[in-house]
């Protein structure tokens, strides 16, 4: 099932640069032997109008007057209690730590369990460049230009065994590294879960970057969940371990907080947060707010995950 | 009174001339300061208040409610065990301070926050709790904003003291509006949950001892007030 109807739609093509000029430059930068670091600092002296033109992937589901949230925000204003429970504090907190080396385990009900170092983990599918909306539970919302992999080739490579039906993440734990872990404010390790057809569709992606670089550890370096049309905490962060299951799995902050956050989080107009409304969002740099969207806007691709279920209770 | 010598220096500090400034820089420039990021974040795309200005405006003006509050209740114990009754006149400065706040905070949420969304502010002011105990502090403190001038004290006289016990009761309403505003990073609103428990439980052991058959200060004419 490819899903790719927005795309022409979405991006003008003269916003497009042509693969070969983005490609070059990309090379320039490799070919000059410079670090991630290095291209990232380069990258932020670049002149604005010169990095609007970089092809930031493609678009899945934007709406026309969708642009990417500046860099400086996606990486400046996060939610990864891990490294603290302010917006800015991740940032600072999670300067030192080390997302390489990384293990991801592969467990659970599948027929090829495995360890995997990372860049063999990765190479369970293709990495691509894609922009999503991204809507927070709190009620802002991002365009997040991300690059990863479709969490379905990797599913498919252990194969799942015929009574999976679910599968759950799991965060790295290790309050050695992740300070924010030594204060109870959730259930440590963060856990998230999905249906097994949830984490097979096309839109469900495991990231390892923003901006074509590689995650920024406050963003959850160096591997995590995507799943644009649920709300942003379902994005799991540095995850080490993918466990398929017979049952649901329990999920964070639906332990933490039962009747505010359920297990399918799907971004949903009509149903308020029981603290506020979720009919309207703001989009971070933007005054006025827009309204929300059913699926946050990703309603053609997985309504049908939910069809006949009552979206108030499973919410 | 006997004690270290240092202790009596403290208690002899009078009112600097530049107090009266500096408590009306203290009162405007936090909330200057945060108008002006708001303005500057949205014309010149600066960060000042982060990616999320209005938001971050709203708490701010929030926890700056909460700290004039804490002021406001700190005076009478200052006077107290310092000894400084010239800051009895700032009382009324700080008060007034936490309900331009607190009425800022109100503004920007209907104005900035959910932008005259009027079934927004219809549901939050009757299905959500946190919105309704917040209105609730900010209706307590109306009544004793407008009769905080002196002829207001001159002319109810003993119902005016009676009326402005109920500043005992904003700052609980206050912490429980911002703990349940929260997710789970409750760190400040615990912290000024045991300063206001301090605070007022000090009145309350204060005001009890006074009562009792024991008391001998004079002085208790001042205290907890």
């Amino acid at each position: 099932m490819l899903i790719r109807p927005h795309t022409s739609a979405d991006l003008p093509s003269s916003e497009i640069t042509p693969e070969s000029l983005y490609m070059s430059r990309r090379e320039w930068l490799s070919a000059a032997g410079l670090t991630v670091g290095a291209i990232a600092g380069a990258g932020a002296l670049l002149p604005r109008p010169a990095r609007a033109q970089q092809s930031l992937g493609t678009p899945y589901g934007l709406q026309p007057d969708d642009k990417p949230t500046p860099w400086e925000d996606v990486t400046s204003y996060n939610n990864f209690y891990e490294f603290g429970t302010s917006k800015d504090e991740p940032a600072e907190m999670a300067r030192n730590f080390r997302p390489r080396p990384w293990t991801v385990k592969v467990e659970g009900l599948v027929k090829k369990p495995g360890d995997y170092g990372l860049d063999d983990f990765l190479k369970a599918g293709k990495v691509e460049d894609r922009i999503y909306r991204h809507r927070c539970v709190e009620a802002w919302s991002m365009v997040i230009p991300w690059r990863g992999i479709m969490l379905a080739d990797v599913l498919k490579r252990a194969e799942p065994a015929p009574g999976a039906r679910y599968v759950e993440f799991t965060t790295l734990y290790d309050p050695k590294r992740m300070p924010g872990q030594r204060v109870p404010v959730l259930r440590w390790p963060y856990t998230e879960g999905l249906r097994l057809d949830e984490a097979m569709h096309p839109l469900t992606l495991l990231a390892t970057g923003v901006y074509g670089r590689d995650l920024p550890n406050q963003n959850g370096a160096p591997l995590r969940l995507v799943t644009p049309w649920k709300y942003g905490f379902k994005g799991i962060k540095s995850i080490v371990r993918i466990r398929l299951t017979d049952k649901q799995p329990s999920t964070a902050w639906n332990d933490s907080a039962p009747d505010e956050y359920g297990f399918y989080c799907n971004v949903n107009p009509t149903v308020d947060h029981p603290r506020w409304s979720q009919a309207k969002e703001r989009r971070i740099g933007e005054f006025l707010r827009r309204p929300t969207l059913m699926f946050n806007g990703y309603a053609d691709q997985v309504a049908s995950l939910y069809s006949g279920m009552d979206l108030r209770k499973n919410y | 009174m006997p004690g270290p010598s240092w202790w009596n220096v403290v208690r002899a500090f009078k009112r600097p001339r530049w107090w009266g400034w500096a408590v009306w820089l203290a009162i405007l420039v936090p909330g200057t300061v945060v108008l002006a990021g708001l303005v500057s974040d949205f014309v010149l795309n600066t960060r000042w208040l982060g990616s999320n200005p209005i938001k971050e405006g709203e708490l701010l003006l929030g926890k700056l409610t909460i700290k004039y509050l804490v002021a406001t209740l700190a005076v009478t114990p200052v006077r107290r065990f310092l000894g400084w009754n010239w800051v009895a006149r700032d009382r009324r400065t700080f008060g007034l301070t936490a309900f331009g706040y607190a009425l800022t905070h109100f503004l920007w949420f209907v104005l900035l926050d959910i932008q005259l969304d009027g079934a927004e502010l219809a549901e939050g002011l009757t299905k959500r709790p946190y919105i309704i105990v917040g209105f609730i502090a900010l209706l307590v403190m109306t009544p004793l904003a407008l009769t905080s001038t002196k002829a207001s004290i001159a002319r109810l006289r003993k119902k005016w003291t009676v009326l402005h016990r109920l500043a005992y009761v904003v700052p609980v309403l206050g912490v429980i509006h911002w703990w349940m505003s929260v997710k789970a990073d409750i760190g400040e609103p615990i912290l000024y949950s045991v300063t206001f428990a301090a605070l007022l439980g000090w009145r309350y052991w204060h005001a009890r001892r006074l009562n009792s058959p024991h008391a001998t200060t004079p002085s208790g004419r001042a205290a907890a007030s």
